[in-house]
């Protein structure tokens, strides 16, 4: 076994720091290093908190933090903000909310840039929770900014999600995407001191009415996470859904799902990989860009030709 | 006042003649590409009675003394005084800055002005162990009634004014200084000086907060209230500008947050259901003059008359005082170089004079070594003689406001209160100052603002001369302070000995007391003034506090 | 396609506000392609220390404007090898007179110290520099 994740499964905090650096780099043995985690995950119960920019989601895991580890229980937080496309460069800001935990034994901080992703999680956000549950914490909190594409990403991650909204900006709901009313599990409504929060509750439940679900209906939680207001309610209904979902057996199904997708996924960069390797080896992929840019062939055709060549047609 | 624009034909002619000279003058090439102040504003080549066309006398300058007061706010400005030479200082123990302040009023400095080490400053006694390695180090160390009552030892305090540089502990450690001032016999009433307590800009640039916005804001306007009653001499809140400055703001942004910021506190105090003619006031500012020197002068211009329309306009002040802004000025420590440090010196008298040009009531002039550390005697010596050669030897004072009038100057002025008004509006947009405080507006704005500034320097576009242009290369050769490590250890002795002696019962008693004050709603100081004479510590009221209030954290903004 | 970032944590130790050179430094790196985990204001040393190991980063950039660094990067780099992470680079920015900044540097608490008037490409260059190609991260 590999010798950090041998001191990953001892509780060695350096070696899951390391890990996860090592899975974010794609070191060349990464796939190895996750093979060996595997079998010591499935343990962690997975939150993921998406929001818009400025919505309080840091402060709001902040506050979250405490209730949870009342209850003596363990956490790892992933936070991941976006990497900027023009530099590659980052700037992760949340832990600034947190850092009152820094030096909480049971709970393991780690930032992450999108790195080229296109969605607001981490391409290696899924791997890092691998390692984060392998190394024994009990609830795993990812926090992503909710932008587009992360929402989904966000689903096929977590156990639970909830979707944190604030009054301000005069935004109403119904401007929001659809989308974000299809993945939350629990809606929060934070800073709900400020005017409109009513509007904001209201319009949510306008739209949870029409959506009539009738084995979850996700509540919507009033929080006001600079004042500590609302967290035991929040705990209150994460623990309500997760019970839920063990329940119901949706646990099992949404992880059948994430398992069935993570198959596919492999199969298809095993595929993929195998194929360029073979392709990089016998075929001159230059010569026929150029016939495919003055038009002399069609890239059709060529995609064709190509795995013809190599027997895979 | 006729202006000579009015005769449309004169205008017409000059405005040809303008063009001719543009037109010849733009043949010749220009050193550089584009010419800007140091806060990026484009500078024209020539300004001309056109560029000031519109201005009125009358309602825009108006005289010395009277409202718009653009010109000053008193009628015979440095002809009758000339402004406070305050000196900004303190380090080490109290035992060290006594012998200090003893010293700066010897050589003729005429007020005080008390800087204060950074546990002080966030409200954490010289024993806590967030305050190691940092006692004494940037400025005076005070923890108790003891303290204040060493730092002032034969200075009574009805003889000179003190300026308090402090903000979150604002409420605590004025309360010493009246504990003291009672102490030395001396009533309230006859007490002047000023407490910084500008909590706002601390959330928007100089980041020493302690409790958040709301019970912030609550302890500035009790201490309005006490002051009405109680101490009618003293300054509430000098409005700062300057950290907003230092932070990395432009001229027209110190202006535009400061007195959004001043506003602010207005409101409060009206909210709170002060008479505005009763607390206004005590309103004073606190700017910084940084290295442009036309621009600085049309910021304090600008201010002023900003300040009173507004009062007048929208807060319906009546008396002149709440319509008149007060202001101290400090050199702008940003433009400062570690390299050749001596080349600070002349920076230094460049913005003194600027501040002197623009009307200020009082003035701190650097010292050339405060990149690298606090100031020696010596060179807090240069710093102080440099006021007294613009105030004595230079002829600047003798005449009010001697700018006036230049079209550059007065069309200057004009674009900046343009400038700030438009701020003022987005800010109103956002919801007013706190709302904008909370989503990282000023924040953002200042963060922008000091990259290109950075970037600037960097790319040689913005000299500065001994560090991006004309290096010689030289490494340091200059004497500084050094900080006695040993006052930490002797502090934290001296508070060992206090916590021993005093009684405990007492200040265990008040503590609650004033506790419970603050979870309802009356006024704190007279609680807070009740701990201190018994000799609570300054971090234990803050820490009792903190319980009620709770505390703040920053904004991730870049 | 390497993966691989320079991660650098910006931290303000102690309990001075001056936050100007951090964040302008913090955003540069940023757009020199780095990663910067930033921690915010009034930190401790344990918490940089435990920041550090947690993100697993190849810098420790410390600013340092209250004079108080004679205390907190020597404990700093104490904690950061009570850790194990000795090899991790100090970098110290702030007010730091010649004969400290020589001392810090000396005694192997920082491996670089920048003053006001350094330029920010000077940052840049040096932090490249000291993770070249064959640096393994």
């Amino acid at each position: 076994m590999d010798q950090l994740v041998k001191e990953l499964l001892q509780g060695n905090r350096r070696a899951a720091a390391r890990l996860i650096s090592n899975i974010e780099n794609d070191v060349p043995e990464k796939r190895a290093l996750l093979q060996e985690v595997f079998p010591h995950t499935g343990n962690a119960y997975v939150i993921g908190i998406t929001g818009a920019p400025g919505s309080g989601k840091s402060s709001l895991v902040d506050c979250l933090l405490k209730k949870i580890r009342r209850d003596g229980l363990t956490v790892g937080i992933i936070a991941v903000d976006p990497t900027s496309p023009f530099s590659g460069g980052a700037i992760l800001g949340d832990r600034i909310r947190m850092q009152d935990h820094a030096l909480d034994e049971g709970i393991f901080i780690r930032s992450m840039g999108t790195r080229g992703s296109l969605g607001g999680l981490s391409r290696s956000t899924r791997e890092a929770i691998q390692v984060l549950d392998a190394f024994g914490k009990d609830i795993i909190l990812v926090e992503t900014v909710g932008v587009g594409q992360s929402e989904v990403d966000i689903v096929k991650t977590a156990d639970t999600t909830v979707v944190v909204l604030t009054p301000a900006g005069g935004d109403s709901v119904q401007t929001l995407k659809a989308g974000i009313m299809e993945i939350a599990d629990i809606f929060v409504v934070n800073k709900a001191d400020l005017s409109g929060a009513e509007r904001t509750i209201t319009e949510i439940n306008i739209m949870l009415d029409m959506k009539n679900e009738t084995q979850w209906r996700p509540p919507v939680v009033r929080t006001i996470s600079v004042q500590n207001e609302g967290m035991d309610e929040l705990w209150q209904e994460l623990r309500n859904h997760k019970h839920f979902m063990k329940e119901s057996e949706k646990l099992l199904e949404v992880r059948k799902e994430r398992v069935r997708r993570e198959l596919t996924e492999q199969v298809e960069y095993l595929v993929k990989n195998k194929i360029w390797e073979q392709v990089r080896e016998g075929i001159e992929i230059e010569t026929l860009v150029d016939r495919i840019v003055h038009r002399r062939l069609d890239p059709y055709s060529a995609a064709a030709e190509l795995l013809e060549e190599i027997d895979f047609l | 006042m006729n202006n000579p624009m009015d005769d449309k034909k004169k205008r017409g002619s000059l405005a040809a003649r303008l063009k001719k000279w543009q037109d010849k003058k733009n043949v010749l090439t220009e050193r550089k590409s584009s010419f800007e102040t140091v806060s990026g504003r484009p500078v024209q080549d020539l300004y001309t009675l056109i560029d000031i066309e519109n201005l009125e006398y009358e309602k825009e300058l108006g005289f010395p003394g009277e409202y718009p007061y653009t010109r000053g706010v008193q009628a015979n400005m440095y002809r009758g005084r000339l402004w406070t030479m305050r000196q900004f200082s303190g380090y080490g123990d109290a035992f060290d800055s006594n012998r200090r302040y003893r010293y700066l009023l010897e050589q003729g400095q005429t007020g005080l002005s008390v800087a204060f080490d950074m546990p002080t400053i966030m409200g954490f006694d010289s024993d806590h162990e967030r305050a190691s390695g940092e006692v004494g180090r940037c400025g005076v160390a005070v923890d108790s009634l003891a303290d204040m009552e060493v730092l002032f030892d034969g200075i009574s305090l009805d003889k000179v004014t003190t300026s308090m540089t402090i903000n979150g502990p604002a409420a605590v450690i004025w309360c010493m200084y009246l504990a003291n001032a009672e102490k030395q016999g001396i009533g309230f009433e006859q007490l002047g000086g000023t407490i910084q307590n500008d909590i706002l800009k601390e959330y928007i640039a100089q980041k020493s907060w302690i409790f958040p916005p709301e019970p912030s804001m609550r302890l500035i306007t009790d201490i309005f209230a006490f002051a009405e009653d109680h101490v009618p001499r003293w300054n509430t809140v000098s409005i700062s500008g300057y950290h907003i400055r230092e932070a990395g703001s432009t001229a027209v942004q110190e202006l535009a947050f400061t007195l959004a910021d001043g506003f602010a506190y207005v409101e409060a105090g009206i909210n709170a259901g002060l008479n505005v003619d009763r607390f206004a006031p005590r309103l004073s500012f606190f700017f910084n003059s940084h290295i442009d020197f036309f621009e600085e002068i049309c910021k304090y211009r600008a201010a002023r008359r900003i300040w009173a329309r507004r009062m007048k306009e929208q807060y319906g002040a009546r008396d002149p005082h709440s319509l008149k802004m007060r202001f101290h000025t400090q050199t702008a420590g940003c433009s400062l170089a570690a390299r050749e440090p001596e080349n600070n010196i002349m920076r230094t008298t460049i913005e003194a004079l600027a501040a002197v040009l623009g009307g200020t009531q009082s003035l701190h002039t650097n010292s050339m070594d405060e990149v690298l550390a606090l100031p020696t005697e010596k060179s807090a010596k240069i710093a102080l003689r440099t006021q007294q050669v613009i105030a004595h030897e230079s002829g600047v004072a003798d005449t009010i406001d001697p700018l006036a009038g230049s079209y550059f100057i007065e069309r200057m002025t004009d674009q900046m209160e343009a400038e700030a008004e438009e701020y003022f509006r987005r800010i109103e947009e956002l919801g007013g100052v706190l709302s904008a405080i909370d989503c990282g507006f000023f924040q953002q704005e200042i963060a922008d603002a000091a990259y290109r500034y950075q970037k600037a320097i960097d790319s040689g576009e913005r000299i500065v001369v001994g560090v991006n242009r004309f290096t010689s290369g030289e490494s340091l050769q200059i004497e500084l302070l050094k900080i006695d490590p040993e006052v930490e250890e002797k502090q934290f002795r001296r508070l060992q000995k206090l916590k021993e002696t005093r009684d405990n019962e007492a200040v265990s008693t008040r503590l609650t007391e004033l506790k419970k004050t603050a979870r309802g709603g009356d006024n704190l100081i007279p609680k807070i003034l009740d701990a201190v004479r018994v000799y609570a510590t300054e971090g234990e009221i803050v820490a009792a506090l903190k319980e009620i209030f709770g505390v703040y954290r920053e904004k991730p903004l870049f | 396609m390497d993966r691989r970032k320079i991660r650098v944590l910006v931290a303000k130790p102690g309990l001075d506000g001056h936050d100007r050179g951090a964040r302008v430094v913090a955003r540069a790196l940023r757009d020199a392609g780095m990663e910067i985990v930033y921690t915010g204001l009034h930190q401790t040393a344990e918490q940089i220390a435990e920041t550090a190991l947690q993100e697993d980063v190849d810098v420790v950039g410390l600013s340092i404007l209250s004079g108080a660094h004679l205390t907190l990067v020597p404990r700093i780099k104490a904690l950061l090898r009570e850790k194990g992470l000795g090899d991790i680079l100090v970098v110290v920015g702030g007010i730091i007179p010649e004969e400290d900044a020589a001392e810090l540097l000396k005694r192997g608490d920082a491996d670089r110290i920048f003053i006001p008037g350094d330029s920010l490409d000077s940052i840049i260059e040096y932090l490249r520099g000291s993770f070249s190609s064959n640096h393994t991260l």
